[in-house]
């Protein structure tokens, strides 16, 4: 380790931050945390609320265990790792709650999930219980928005196909076929409702995502 | 046939390497080998080089499909006048199918060749199979009102996802033209299922004779009607009227006698596995006994006899035309046999059990198609596990 001081935003935590967002991705490059991903992406508001609970769970969890990880025994690491999840789920769920009632209802047991979301535990196995609480809190950051940056994409794909509809937070609905179109015969995808069809967009997106970025391909 | 040639050998030269139209290569050759078997010779090894080539192959499919192709255009025509309550002769009969039908087969062909094309520009690659059969099998599998936009979005959807994702001809895991079928029914079912959609005009809300419906008999059934009929009530369909198949269905899926020309002429040429389409046969009636043997007595799926369960829906068409696709069936002789009584036996079970899904043959064909590479494994490796006991036992000795 260098004793020298490193400045806060150096390259190398700048890549923590960006590198989820794209070669790095939780979703479509490590594969983790897709079960959730079918579930609340029919419509954008949901997948928004979802995707900044994810980030403030994962941002605070990464912190507190980085902060810890010198003290957890190693051989109950994954309890510990999990009872920290779990208080800050609860306290998000208690907060949705409160103070979005209607989301809440919407995402219903897709909060609670957030524990077993596998891109928590691999973070927090793969990198807070190794790296200091500055790193780990950006690399939170980083890794919540990559799953968001995903999530709100195949959410805005499915919204539009499915319903023809946008739900932005704070705006309301705003459609977006004109009615026009259903006039002369279009009609909304029912696929797209249905949770295979998120698969068939996350695969879609890892399909451009490879196609543009080769050192994915194994 | 001398024209053709004459005309592809003196244009060959604009679109070899240095020509005027280099670019365009894979689709003259694409053309040429249409007409054409190419003049490769093998290089190396011991190849046999047959002159039924995979283009050739697929053209005797299309020509199977065609009598059930022919019978779908005449009964679309013949269900309308029906159903408006006029008599037509027999060539104004099929004048009108064949007006109806050929905008869908227009818009499969043209937009199924469009995505490949795009796709062999993309890759580099040559256009082999070009969506040739595919391109015949969507029209034939939908219904006739189905808007031709839905079927256009349903076709790219199906080769990009079901064909182009996997690499292209021949590396495909599930069925296109099913897949196709699979995308419209779950995304637009309106325009899929139900009572209207089979008889052409019903659904724009023309004016029909009193007590037509437009029910295909697997809707009949489940809405509690004991004995089939087409189109009135009083026009009950007997044994030999449901061999000939002038009732409401998808376009060629109605008549098996049609569909029975179409599978003489694929196991007479060796193109379709004859272990695939007994076996589904087979395996379908089996199933529909077993039920009829423990059916509850209000139950008129289950009830319905083994037999007529094989005439109506697209069991016979999905049995010849689909199941025996060679790329997605199972490749090994006893693997062909599992897998096709496999989907006999689901389709049965899915249109028996299910009344959501009256028609189980495209969901068991889609369900048997990813499981055709586990079948293969399972038999090829028992295979090897048999001949090593034996080589253990001989060498004991």
């Amino acid at each position: 380790m260098s004793t020298e001081k490193e400045p806060l935003f150096s390259k190398k935590n700048i890549r923590l931050l960006t590198g989820p967002l794209g070669a790095d991705n939780p979703i479509t490059v490590q594969s983790l945390g897709i079960c959730s991903a079918l579930a609340v992406t029919v419509k954008v508001e949901p997948a928004i609320v979802m995707s900044l609970s994810v980030t403030i769970v994962l941002a605070f969890a990464n912190v507190i265990i980085s902060l810890l990880r010198k003290t957890i025994p190693d051989r109950i690491r994954i309890i510990v790792q999990l009872i920290v999840i779990a208080a800050l789920v609860i306290i998000v769920d208690q907060i949705l709650k409160a103070y979005a009632y209607d989301i809440s209802k919407q995402l219903s047991v897709f909060v609670g999930l957030i524990i077993t979301n596998c891109i928590l535990m691999g973070r927090l196995e793969a990198f807070a219980l190794g790296n200091k609480p500055w790193p780990s809190l950006l690399d939170g950051i980083g890794n919540g928005l990559g799953y968001g940056i995903i999530l709100v994409l195949v959410s805005v794909v499915r919204e539009i196909l499915g319903s023809g509809t946008l739900t932005i937070p704070g705006i309301g609905e705003i459609p977006v076929i004109p009615q026009g179109a259903y006039d002369f015969g279009y009609v909304n995808n029912g696929l797209m409702l249905l949770s295979p069809m998120a698969l068939f967009v996350v695969g879609i997106i890892i399909w451009i995502q490879r196609s543009r970025n080769k050192e994915l391909i194994k | 046939m001398k024209i053709i040639e004459n005309i592809i050998r003196n244009t060959k030269p604009k679109f070899e390497k240095g020509g005027k139209y280099e670019k365009w290569l894979p689709v003259y050759e694409s053309f040429e080998t249409f007409f054409f078997v190419p003049a490769h010779t093998t290089k190396q090894g011991s190849h046999v080089r047959d002159a039924i080539d995979l283009k050739r192959s697929m053209m005797m499919v299309i020509i199977a499909l065609l009598p059930a192709l022919l019978f779908g255009m005449w009964n679309i025509g013949s269900l309308y006048y029906m159903s408006i309550g006029e008599t037509h002769s027999l060539i104004e009969t099929f004048w009108f199918g064949f007006v109806k039908v050929l905008p869908l087969i227009l818009v499969s062909y043209g937009v199924g060749l469009g995505v490949e094309f795009i796709f062999v520009f993309l890759r580099g690659h040559e256009i082999n199979e070009g969506f040739l059969v595919s391109g015949m099998l969507i029209p034939l599998i939908v219904p006739v009102d189905v808007p031709l936009w839905m079927l256009a979005v349903a076709t790219a959807f199906a080769v990009l996802i079901g064909k182009e994702a996997f690499g292209g001809t021949g590396m495909n895991i599930v069925n296109p033209a099913l897949l196709a079928r699979a995308f419209l029914f779950f995304a637009y079912p309106a325009q899929m299922s139900g009572n209207t959609v089979w008889v052409h005009g019903i659904s724009d809300g023309k004016v029909l004779v009193d007590g037509f419906s437009g029910e295909t008999i697997l809707g009949q059934k489940i809405n509690g009607v004991t004995q089939a009929y087409s189109g009135f009530v009083d026009n009950q369909l007997s044994t030999l009227d449901l061999l000939i198949g002038n009732y409401a269905g998808s376009v060629g899926e109605t008549s098996f006698i049609a569909i029975a020309i179409g599978a003489i002429i694929l196991l007479y040429t060796g193109i379709a596995s004859f272990r695939i389409m007994f076996s589904v046969f087979a395996g379908g009636f089996l199933m529909a006994s077993l039920l009829n043997a423990v059916a509850p007595a209000g139950n008129i799926l289950m009830n319905t006899p083994a037999l007529e369960h094989m005439l109506i829906g697209g069991f016979a068409f999905g049995a010849v035309f689909m199941a025996t696709d060679p790329v997605t069936a199972a490749q090994t002789g006893k693997g062909k046999w599992i897998y096709g009584f496999l989907i006999g036996a689901f389709a049965i079970i899915i249109r028996c059990l299910n009344p959501a899904y009256p028609e189980g043959m495209m969901l068991a064909i889609l369900f048997m198609n990813v499981f055709s590479p586990l079948i293969d494994h399972v038999v090829i490796q028992s295979n090897i596990n048999k001949r090593l006991r034996r080589a253990k036992v001989s060498h004991v000795k």
